[in-house]
């Protein structure tokens, strides 16, 4: 048996033992996923000791090195590790911003006292974290943001506001893009990563056309932040002023993972399972909604070939570097086309906003959420133009 | 397996694509027979030139003297085939026919394929027999006589027909028009007494014939593998003619898109390089998305079939369907961004237009196997 058929016997065997069969099913709304933080309090016990265990496993985050709280899986490990999931329909342990983003900026950019401390927190589900980035008059243009902190020696004193924090009125801390310098647009803003408890730093939850709040108007009123947080641990991430670097990264990372996604449930076919769902109502699909879910699921296997296809190329070093763009604006339309018809399928039933039966309305809520998929990120208009200068090389500012 | 081509793949592609563009290109094939009105459509030097190239024996298992390749390997001539819109007859010879034969006797192997492979001879499908594909339904029949069979009905739009020397014909040995069970795939030879070929010219000026049989007498080992049990071999053809039409829609695609592109850096209007403007912008890079799609789906099809896996058939028909909406954007969009000239003869992108037209028809359209993909699904 090679090792990693001996690692996936293991990995099986692990499974077995830790994940509990209530942690086996789907996740049905974000009451089902533990984020981890201060203030986190678990759902139920079968939660708390699936966490339990891949936390002390390294599993919470399995391919980020040892020393920092992973489990230091090679990549084909990694895969194993995803494959056993799914296979038993396993949730996330630890969902969060740190282990998506802030991780992954850290790893690259952070220095080794920075990873030491920051990533083992996030590892261990101790530091919830949150992303500062848009403001109210910088969205697709975010380099024009003006959150502003002034050098004060060894701290600035921030001042400002952000919009769209996922999150902020649950989290810790902040990973915030900062103006540090009014004369230069791009060599001008810095990454620094505040404590959210700080005093000058409110949130206020905007409540959405879903009728949920996951996102936050973020405020900074004299906010200190400290330059250092000891030693090889300074209170930014890669250099001063060049945060955009990181930043731009992030985004990157951040278009990647959204097309990654590209292989998952949003978007295996419909048809089938809007025709059992109908079936069990007394409903029919009209023909023509019939022919639509069919060119629907055409497109969506094909993306799905895609995705498989991006993801090999990626891992090979092949395919063109602004590739994630594409994913990201097929994947989003493709996901809002696909709440569409469910809406469509699911008829006047689909429209219930909050009895128990149809969980509070989940689709209505999750069809109006996915508006968003193809403007957060980066719109899709953002997407085409990228495409159009960087892969199609047309002309024009 | 990663979906891009191993190195030997890539190796095939680039002597494929400069041979293509050097000696199938627009001028030298499809606009040269056209405008002399060649009544086969293609070039017979040109496939002699393929055979050396090692194309038209590249489906022929090793042991019939073929190259034994997979549908991967086939689908990188193709998609030259389809940027070149060269006119040629090896996605019904060399894929589709010789499918077939490779379920058959070794006395028809031995009859068929030497020509095949060298580039002497030219096979066509007779599968349609009403203006849309539709396979389930056959109903041209071949009743037992003597020894052998005797053929009567008949097929319409057998592309390059009148150009084969032998014809692939599905009928019914028993049953009804609709049954599942009960078909049998013949070989028959062009001289057969009692086929009247009556061959049309289509819009993307390659040759179809509407053929008759009337009371076609065949010998026994006329037959491609056994009696009643045409089906699978039928639909085995059918799945290697489909990912092969797709891959030669990825080429046409491809070729629309870059030329269309290329105009968009050239054309001048209001000052300024039409590429410039946002609105065209958009559009291109929507359709560089569409583009690139369609031919992952397809490189996805044609491994599964190379694997012999279940999902090829829902993938080969998502793959169809998807190259056919591709395809068809690619085209549109490439007439449209030309403007006025895009409207003209003299320029390419009309013919790119064409040659979309008969390849999204063939084997079955994009509703076709949109349909398809959802009777797979159980919907």
């Amino acid at each position: 048996m090679s090792d990693l058929e001996n690692f996936r016997q293991e990995t099986r065997t692990w499974l077995e033992a830790n994940c509990p069969q209530e942690m086996r099913q789907p996740v049905r709304d974000d009451g089902d996923v533990y984020w981890g933080g201060r203030n986190a309090t678990f759902q139920s016990d079968a939660q708390k000791a699936w966490f339990e265990a891949a936390r002390d496993k390294g599993y919470t985050v399995p391919s980020w090195p040892k020393e920092y709280g992973g489990a230091g899986l090679s990549a084909p490990e990694a895969k194993v590790l995803r494959q056993e999931m799914a296979r038993i329909g396993a949730r996330p342990p630890l969902s969060s911003f740190g282990i998506w983003m802030l991780g992954p900026a850290l790893l690259k950019f952070g220095t080794e006292g920075q990873k030491k401390r920051f990533l083992n927190e996030i590892a261990r589900g101790e530091i919830r974290w949150c992303q500062g980035y848009s403001e109210p008059g910088s969205g697709s243009d975010l380099v024009s943001m003006q959150t502003y902190g002034e050098d004060k020696g060894d701290h600035w004193i921030v001042n400002g506001q952000k919009i769209w924090t996922s999150y902020a009125d649950k989290a810790d801390w902040i990973f915030c893009l900062v103006r540090t310098n009014k004369e230069d647009k791009y060599k001008g803003i810095t990454f620094m990563l505040f404590d959210m408890t700080g005093d000058g730093v409110s949130t206020k939850p905007i409540l959405l056309i879903s009728g949920n709040s996951p996102f936050c108007e973020t405020f900074f009123d004299n906010v200190s932040v400290p330059k250092s947080y000891g030693e090889d641990c300074p209170g930014f991430v890669g250099e001063i002023n060049r945060g955009w670097d990181v930043a731009k990264y992030l985004l990157g990372h951040e278009r990647e993972m959204i097309s990654g996604m590209g292989g998952g449930e949003r978007t295996t076919a419909i048809g089938t399972a809007m025709k059992r769902h109908a079936g069990k109502t007394g409903d029919e699909i009209d023909a023509v909604l019939r022919s639509e879910m069919a060119l629907f699921d055409v497109d969506a296997l094909a993306f799905t070939a895609m995705a498989e296809k991006f993801m090999d190329e990626m891992k090979a070093g092949k395919g063109h570097p602004a590739l994630p763009n594409m994913m990201k604006y097929v994947g989003t339309e493709i996901n809002k086309r696909r709440h569409e018809l469910m809406m469509s399928a699911g008829g006047s039933r689909a429209l219930e906003w909050e009895s128990e039966e149809t969980r509070g309305g989940k689709a209505p809520r999750d069809w109006l959420r996915t508006k968003a998929n193809s403007i957060e990120g980066g719109t899709s208009e953002v997407m085409l133009n990228v495409i159009s200068k960087r892969i199609l090389e047309l002309p024009g500012g | 397996m990663p979906l891009f081509h191993t190195e030997d793949q890539a190796m095939l592609a680039d002597s494929a694509s400069g041979f293509m563009a050097e000696e199938g290109n627009i001028n030298k094939q499809l606009r040269h027979w056209r405008d002399r009105d060649c009544p086969d459509g293609f070039g017979h030097a040109l496939w002699k030139q393929m055979a050396e190239m090692g194309f038209t024996g590249m489906l022929v298992a090793e042991d019939d003297g073929g190259l034994g390749m997979g549908h991967v390997e086939a689908g990188i001539v193709l998609e030259e085939i389809g940027r070149n819109l060269t006119p040629s007859p090896f996605l019904t010879s060399s894929v589709l026919a010789a499918t077939a034969l490779g379920h058959g006797s070794s006395d028809l192997k031995g009859r068929y394929l030497p020509g095949l492979i060298e580039g002497d001879s030219v096979f066509a499908v007779a599968i349609d027999e009403t203006a849309k594909h539709r396979p389930s339904r056959i109903s041209t029949k071949a009743e037992k006589s003597g020894n052998g069979f005797k053929l009567s009905g008949s097929k319409s739009f057998v592309i390059q027909g009148a150009s084969s020397d032998m014809i692939v014909v599905a009928a019914r040995t028993s049953g009804s028009d609709e049954d599942e069970d009960g078909i049998t795939l013949f070989a028959v030879p062009k001289d057969a007494s009692g086929m009247h070929q009556d061959p049309v010219r289509l819009v993307d000026s390659a040759m179809a014939s509407h053929i008759k049989f009337d009371g076609v007498e065949l010998d026994g080992d006329a037959v491609i593998g056994e009696v009643d049990g045409g089906r699978e071999i039928l639909n085995a053809m059918l799945a290697a003619g489909r990912v092969g039409v797709a891959a030669e829609g990825v080429g046409v695609a491809q070729g629309a898109m870059d030329m269309t592109v290329d105009y968009l850096k050239q054309r001048k209007q209001f000052g300024k390089l039409i590429g410039e403007f946002q609105s065209l912008q958009h559009r291109a890079a929507h359709l560089y998305s569409e583009v690139e799609i369609a031919r992952a789906v397809t490189i996805k099809a044609q491994q599964l079939l190379d694997e012999g896996a279940p999902s090829a058939d829902l993938m080969t028909s998502v793959a169809k369907s998807k190259v056919a909406k591709a395809a068809g954007l690619a085209v549109k969009e490439g007439v449209q961004m030309h403007g006025g000239i895009g409207m003209t003869d003299e320029y390419d992108i009309g013919l790119y237009m064409k040659r979309d037209r008969a390849l999204a028809e063939f084997l079955g359209d994009a509703y076709f196997h949109a349909n398809r993909v959802a009777e797979l699904s159980g919907y």
